[in-house]
């Protein structure tokens, strides 16, 4: 295997009136570059995780590249995914050995139609989606099962909420029982950025860069009430992959606080610090926060605070989805 | 002068769709007013059913007739349902494992409700084969 390494991370996240998918991303790609003193033409490969439904229009990702520049001709690919997905396929097309460099990235406005409806359509089209169940909805139900499998309460989920920042208030209305606003994440637009370097090119690009020892993406069965939604079956066996023992610092992707307590109790992160970032309880671009999950936890090895760190993905409802980065200093 | 050509423009899937063996099964099983699973070579009945036994990628081995009858595993009650959502008054989602099917099924659920609750599906007067052919379930 080649040793591949996260050199530069940017990211936005915010709610935009104005700009549009490719503006939000142009000055996010420039600052990565910046970063580390790179333009698109020293980069090998480029991939990015956007999603069509959410401009409503298919291949809106061939527009996003505008916020690259795809002339003269660039090696490209993307994923129809959240970020992290298109860094592991980066990941994957840096082991071919041809190319040393790669820029990947996301971008998401969520902001730009009605958000729930749209992630009804990514459920069964002949089961699901025609009921339009919501994903606060879908969650709740793995909330609930979880809580009274578990014993723990909804105070249990508020401390989670507290302490990623959220303004708890436990006598607002539920969304959808047992969730309240502090357990459900905010509606975000943003963007996120990541350069790959591989070997000697990474050193040469930053001081400490943060080596990829482990990356392992699992999905759970097709149906939610064929499995157990009080765990995560498969964010285990992609952390177990990944080899996930002993990080200092973990970023993990649950949007809603009950699904923090099921990755804690899946990848067993004892003493790391868990998401110092806010996590997506703080901002969840759809999209684009596993991306900055993977980001933020390998800028703690860029700066020096950690050696061994942790970033997750999730997809899908419930935790359908799970990838697992492991990142650490050399 | 000519007259200018024109030829006519439809948006349109130029294409229908199978829904395959297994779910055909399921969607002729609901416009009769039954409900349709799938056994696999272990004996576990999944409902709604699969082609494949999701734990072994086998195929599976028989469809089997289950109860519109079950107890709910899970809900979420939701007191401002969304304009395309099934019911326009408050309801529950709930999983709902049906009386001899091993894994549960998403409906939603009209009236008070708690886990182990024993709920019926309410068909609608004329059924067409989709999913909304159960109106909703109602406490049994």
């Amino acid at each position: 295997m080649r040793d591949v390494a996260v050199v530069a991370y940017s990211a936005w996240n915010g709610v935009e009136h104005e700009r549009n998918e490719v503006e939000i991303l142009m000055p996010v790609v420039r600052d990565v570059f910046d970063k580390v003193g790179l333009t698109k033409n020293d980069i090998g490969f480029t991939c990015s995780g956007t999603s069509d439904y959410l401009a409503g229009q298919p291949f809106s990702f061939v527009s996003a590249l505008d916020a690259v520049g795809a002339w003269p001709p660039i090696v490209e690919s993307h994923v129809e995914m959240d970020g992290a997905w298109a860094l592991y396929e980066a990941w994957v097309r840096l082991q071919h050995g041809d190319l040393d460099t790669a820029l990947v990235y996301a971008v998401g406005k969520s902001t730009m139609g009605d958000l729930l409806d749209v992630l009804a359509l990514q459920l069964d089209p002949y089961v699901l989606t025609p009921l339009w169940p919501d994903p606060v909805s879908l969650a709740a139900l793995q909330a609930r099962a979880y809580l009274e499998k578990t014993g723990k309460t909804e105070d249990d989920l508020a401390a989670v909420a507290e302490s990623r920042g959220r303004r708890v208030d436990r006598a607002s209305g539920y969304i959808a029982s047992p969730l309240r606003r502090h357990d459900c994440p905010p509606i975000t637009d943003g963007a996120a950025a990541v350069v790959l370097a591989v070997g000697d090119r990474a050193r040469e690009l930053c001081e400490r860069p943060a080596w990829i020892c482990g990356i392992d993406h699992r999905i759970e069965q097709h149906q939610l009430g064929a499995r157990d939604l009080t765990r995560s079956e498969s964010a285990k066996v992609a952390a177990d992959k990944a080899g996930a023992s002993g990080v200092d610092v973990a970023e993990l992707h649950a949007p809603f606080t009950h699904q923090e307590l099921i990755l804690r109790d899946a990848i067993g992160l004892n003493g790391a610090t868990i998401n110092p970032s806010g996590g997506a309880l703080k901002a969840n671009p759809l999209m684009v926060a596993g991306l900055e999950r993977i980001g933020e936890a390998a800028s703690r090895v860029l700066d020096g605070s950690a050696a061994k760190v942790l970033g997750h993905a999730t997809s899908g409802p419930c935790l359908q989805q799970n990838l697992v980065c492991v990142m650490e200093s050399r | 002068m000519t007259e200018p050509l024109v030829a006519p423009h439809v948006l349109e899937w130029g294409y229908t769709r199978s829904l395959g063996p297994t779910l055909t099964a399921f969607f002729t099983g609901l416009r009769d007013r039954k409900i349709v699973g799938a056994k696999t070579k272990t004996g576990r009945v999944i409902v709604p059913p699969t082609p494949h036994d999701p734990d072994t990628g086998e195929d599976v081995d028989s469809l089997v007739d289950v109860s519109d009858e079950g107890v709910v595993e899970t809900w979420s009650f939701v007191s401002h349902p969304r304009p395309k959502q099934p019911l326009d008054r408050p309801f529950a989602w709930a999983l709902i494992k049906l009386d001899g099917a091993d894994t549960a099924m998403l409906h939603v659920v009209d009236g008070a409700i708690e886990t182990g609750s024993r709920v019926k599906a309410k068909w609608r007067d004329e059924t067409v084969g989709y999913i909304t052919d159960i109106e909703c379930f109602v406490p049994a």
